[in-house]
């Protein structure tokens, strides 16, 4: 595999000179490679969204460098906007961002902007809405008459229609109920498993990154304190409750059953897996049978 | 970008002009404004000058965000000052064609120069030492009166600072939708003008909407709080005049008795 992305020492600082200045982000390097699904988590105020918009050159870095298939994307600030159809970015509530007449129009504006026209144009839009599970009637109605979860499946198809090598998502299940969360969810990591490009998932439930993430990211106050396998970071329970994250609960259940003495492994990321551990030990001591 | 201009920026501090009484404060950039076009000789014009320069040094503000404000107007500074050069009367020290430079005319255009820096300075000062909220506060205090001749002034000043209190939310919405459209590939640095204003639709027609919706919303929250305008209304915050507020209207009488003194002893040159 190859390297996709890779950041070397990057930094940012908000309101440079003024009384307002605050470090955001400081000294992250780290390299990410081609196909994975990585996981952002961190407090809020932690840095994370600010580390994602650099990484499509929407905020240009006050120090070090961002790396796109081993060209600095900064190199000819002219061609910035060829980056960002590159590495495709879903902000929080992405809903808010629609404007065109009908959903249509609004999935179409990226890849228009990228000089997409006609049936190509089409195929775009028609397989991004599929992608987000939106109904072919709604393409048609304004963006202004859906409900709060279609608007937000409009909004990522938006961007999913430019078809990026990377596609960030910042906390795109956030203010959704419990079913749209999953449903949502799966249509990401469904998307993810066909297209085989590589996913950025900023989010704050520990649940769903471990369920979807190969890696982490774990951000905390403006530095990159940890990125490993989903399995290794969620086996660090202490560390992450000292910088105001927590583990999944079924991981941290596995963790105290461990420190009692039983043998399982810390790192167990769900149900199922820890469903299959606990009944093998009971079956070792002859419990059940 | 947009929060580039200083201009009625507020800073937080602690300084001497920061403690002043918003009200006093207000009182006094009006009466310095009158002072600075009473000013018809050098030293009067010096002395409004070094009072400006003292009231600056006194708010603990970096120059720099001075400069910055003196930067917006900057061509105004320089085109009144240029038509006040050929305008003056007298004696003509050099003549080409209408243009003609007098002694009243170089006098006029150094005075007007002055005087619009001193105002740009003294009213920056104001806004950039007093929150937005304390400012509308004064203010509806100062208008109190005109509720005599039934002049809405609570709801007027209510509705400064709602209009305040949204500018910097709008300004990141602003910003975060610019963002959002960016991401998706809008181009809103190339082409010519019709091009330009078109691709501001993506970015106004969801700021529009947004800020409805906020309007709605703050309709809503107010009103659950029993808001009903300001008949009864008590304040959180009571305004008090303390001593630096004493010691400047003192200091900034003895500038006005200077400015006139001058005034009456000196010659006018303009």
């Amino acid at each position: 595999m190859s390297s996709i992305l890779e950041l070397k020492n990057l930094g940012f600082v908000y309101g440079q000179g003024t009384p307002f200045e605050k470090r955001a982000v400081d000294d992250v390097s780290l390299c990410i490679e081609k196909g994975e699904f990585i996981g952002v988590i961190g407090h809020t105020g932690s840095g994370k969204s600010t580390l994602v918009q650099m990484l499509n050159g929407l905020i240009k870095p006050t120090t070090g460098q961002v790396f796109l298939d081993g060209e600095d994307i900064w190199k000819n600030p002219k061609e910035i906007r060829k980056i960002r159809f590159k590495v495709g970015m879903v902000f929080q509530y992405p809903e808010y961002q629609l404007f065109e007449e009908t959903v249509y129009k609004d999935i179409a504006f990226g890849p228009a902007n990228m000089g997409k026209s006609g049936s190509e144009l089409d195929f775009a839009v028609k397989k991004a809405a599929e992608f987000t599970g939106l109904k072919k009637e709604l393409l048609q109605k304004s963006p202004f008459d859906l409900s709060g979860g279609e608007k937000r499946r409009a909004a990522i198809a938006g961007v999913i229609a430019m078809d990026p090598d990377v596609l960030v998502l910042d906390e795109p299940t956030a203010g959704l109920d419990p079913m749209g969360r999953d449903v949502l969810l799966s249509q990401i990591v469904q998307y993810h498993k066909e297209r085989r490009n590589t996913v950025l998932l900023v989010s704050h439930s520990m649940e769903d990154i471990a369920r979807v993430a190969d890696k982490i990211i774990v951000m905390n106050n403006s530095h990159c304190v940890m990125f490993d396998k989903t399995k290794e970071v969620f086996s660090h329970g202490r560390e992450l409750e000292k910088i105001g994250l927590r583990v999944p609960q079924i991981t941290k259940i596995m963790i105290e059953l461990k420190e009692k003495g039983y043998d399982v492994s810390d790192g167990v990321l769900t149900v199922n897996d820890a469903f299959e551990q606990i009944s093998e030990l009971l079956k070792k001591e002859g419990k059940i049978w | 970008m947009v929060r580039d201009v200083a201009f009625g920026q507020y800073f937080p501090g602690n300084s001497l002009i920061h403690r002043l009484d918003p009200r006093a404060k207000i009182i006094m950039l009006v009466a310095f404004l009158v002072i600075i076009f009473c000013t018809f000789n050098y030293f009067s014009l010096l002395l409004v000058t070094l009072f400006t320069v003292f009231y600056l040094a006194f708010s603990g503000i970096s120059p720099k965000f001075y400069f910055k404000s003196l930067k917006v107007i900057f061509v105004i500074v320089i085109i009144t000052s240029v038509l006040n050069l050929f305008y003056g009367t007298g004696e003509p020290l050099w003549q080409w064609g209408i243009f003609k430079l007098t002694v009243n005319g170089i006098n006029r255009a150094v005075f007007v120069t002055v005087r619009i820096i001193c105002l740009i300075l003294s009213s920056s000062c104001l806004t950039f030492t007093t929150s937005p909220t304390d400012l509308t506060d004064a203010i509806e205090r100062l208008m109190k009166p005109l509720n005599k001749i039934h002049f809405p002034v609570h709801e007027i000043a209510m509705m400064m600072s709602l209009a305040l209190r949204f500018v910097p939310t709008l300004l990141e919405e602003t910003d975060k939708i610019m963002q959002a459209q960016k991401a998706r590939g809008a181009d809103m640095e190339s082409g010519n003008i019709l091009k330009r204003v078109k691709s501001l639709i993506p970015i106004l027609i969801p700021l529009f909407v947004s800020a409805f919706r906020r309007a709605y919303e703050i309709a809503t929250a107010m009103e659950c709080r029993c808001y009903r305008g300001g008949s009864g209304r008590t304040r959180m915050k009571v305004l008090h005049m303390s001593k630096c507020d004493i010691f400047s209207f003192t200091a900034l009488g003895i500038m006005i008795c200077g400015v006139v003194l001058c005034n009456i002893f000196i010659p006018a040159v303009i």
